[in-house]
């Protein structure tokens, strides 16, 4: 008898939650580093409402991406600990059930730091949404994945390194730079509300990116999870 | 002194290892090891800090491929294709210390597609109570060591690799594992034991495997190999 991979998945992702919600290692961290980014920010401009417009896209993203570093360090030092990712690894479960359920707990993670920052962005920066604001969903959504798919698996690649904590970044920010970009401009174009601009042409070199690194990342973790 | 490759000619092995080589970098912790293990057997692996029994193990359950040589466990060289047939024991305990016993042997029995119900059986096997609600964090050395164990018996596996399982136990829970792992060796089990307490497994193990700088230099019935090495 043998679990179905979505069953594995789904025990997994409620096992990091379990974990999480006991220990609270990264939300705790993340929640400290961003509202640190927050603070420092506001008191180092003081921009008037159309400067913010202009600037918090790429500040709230810059921010959510250093803070979804250090959830993407914990996620799997927890495995590190008395070597249990070698029990993982002698079990006949997929390795690429393991690689969704950390993708998963990580983009749930961070989307609860982003839900609790988002608000707190808002006033300190006087924002107000001009364009489209539904649209800022599929951004977020979209952005965060963009970030926790790339940094769950460059995170698992940086395990065995010395320096796993400084590696994870200098492995995870240039390629992420194209989702960045989006995620800036998208965000930027919706708060602004531009009439000639459109922030659907960002959103779609997103989802297209989430789709290439999520197929490349499941393609190549078995490899990385059994690699010596 | 014996042939430390001997083999049981009569049986076919269960477990097979040829001209076995594992490189760390300069490191050569195998050194061309050969040898062949037969089932319902309990092997005692003894030697001193850096003699490669660790590293053997890791490569008998797949956790470490080899540098060079061949594995065949089961009839297949790949160690991945016959996982379902091991439980692993690290010195580590393999387990998560922020939750209780019964629910990393929950988890680990999902990865198998084992019901929940046999993770309590296994439990109570290994003389640990099912119903202990504190996080394995906060368990004593032993008790530890005995949910490892309960988790490495979780697939009911037909062969046991255990690394140090009686370390940082008491004397009277070491014999109390070691007569656990009889019952199983005389229920059908292979059982490879990596241990420093080789006394405990002093008339209990069929075999004892001596290495030493990354080979088998020995392969005896009994102990008194030890007096003269």
């Amino acid at each position: 008898m043998s679990a179905a991979p979505s069953g594995i998945t789904l025990a997994t992702l409620t096992k990091d939650v379990r974990l999480e919600w006991r220990s609270k290692d990264a939300i705790n961290s993340m929640l400290f580093f961003a509202l640190l980014v927050v603070v420092v920010f506001s008191f180092s401009f003081d921009p008037v409402a159309e400067e913010s417009r202009q600037i918090a896209g790429g500040l709230v993203w810059v921010a959510f991406l250093f803070a979804a570093v250090v959830a993407l360090n914990q996620t799997w030092a927890r495995e590190l600990r008395n070597q249990v990712l070698d029990a993982y690894r002698v079990s006949p479960a997929p390795a690429n059930s393991l690689f969704l359920a950390k993708a998963m707990g990580n983009f749930l993670f961070v989307g609860v730091l982003e839900a609790l920052m988002t608000p707190l962005f808002v006033v300190f920066y006087k924002l107000r949404v001009l364009g489209p604001a539904w649209q800022l969903l599929p951004v977020a959504i979209l952005g965060t994945w963009a970030i926790v798919v790339n940094g769950t698996f460059f995170a698992a690649m940086s395990l065995r390194t010395r320096s796993r904590e400084i590696m994870l970044p200098l492995l995870l920010f240039p390629i992420t730079i194209p989702a960045l970009l989006s995620m800036v401009e998208a965000t930027t174009t919706i708060l602004v509300g531009d009439p000639s601009t459109s922030a659907k042409f960002w959103i779609v070199l997103l989802a297209t990116y989430d789709v290439v690194f999520t197929t490349g990342c499941l393609a190549l973790f078995e490899t990385v999870l059994h690699a010596e | 002194m014996n042939d430390p490759n001997a083999a049981h000619t009569e049986a076919e092995a269960i477990i097979a290892v040829a001209n076995l080589v594992k490189q760390f970098g300069r490191f050569a912790a195998l050194r061309g090891v050969s040898a062949s293990f037969h089932a319902s057997r309990m092997y005692g692996i003894l030697g001193d800090n850096g003699a490669g029994k660790t590293t053997l193990l890791r490569i008998l359950a797949g956790l470490v491929p080899p540098t060079r040589g061949e594995v065949t466990i089961l009839g297949k060289n790949n160690p991945r294709e016959v996982c379902r047939e091991f439980g692993y024991m690290a010195h580590p305990s393999l387990l998560y210390d922020e939750m209780s016993g019964m629910e990393n042997l929950r988890y680990f029995a999902c990865l198998y597609g084992l019901e929940d119900a046999r993770c309590a059986d296994i439990i109570a096997a290994v003389g640990l109570d099912p119903g202990l609600q504190r996080p394995v964090g906060q368990y004593s050395q032993g008790m530890r060591q005995r949910m490892s164990l309960a988790r490495a018996l979780l697939n009911d596996p037909k062969i046991l690799l255990l690394d140090e399982p009686f370390s940082n136990v008491d004397i009277r829970s070491a014999r109390e594992m070691v007569k656990l792992l009889a019952r199983m060796r005389n229920g059908g089990k292979t059982i490879f034991v990596v241990t420093h307490q080789a006394s405990l497994l002093d008339g209990t193990a069929d075999e004892f495997v001596w290495m030493d700088s990354g080979q088998i230099i020995n392969r005896t019935p009994d102990l008194k190999f030890m007096e003269t090495a």
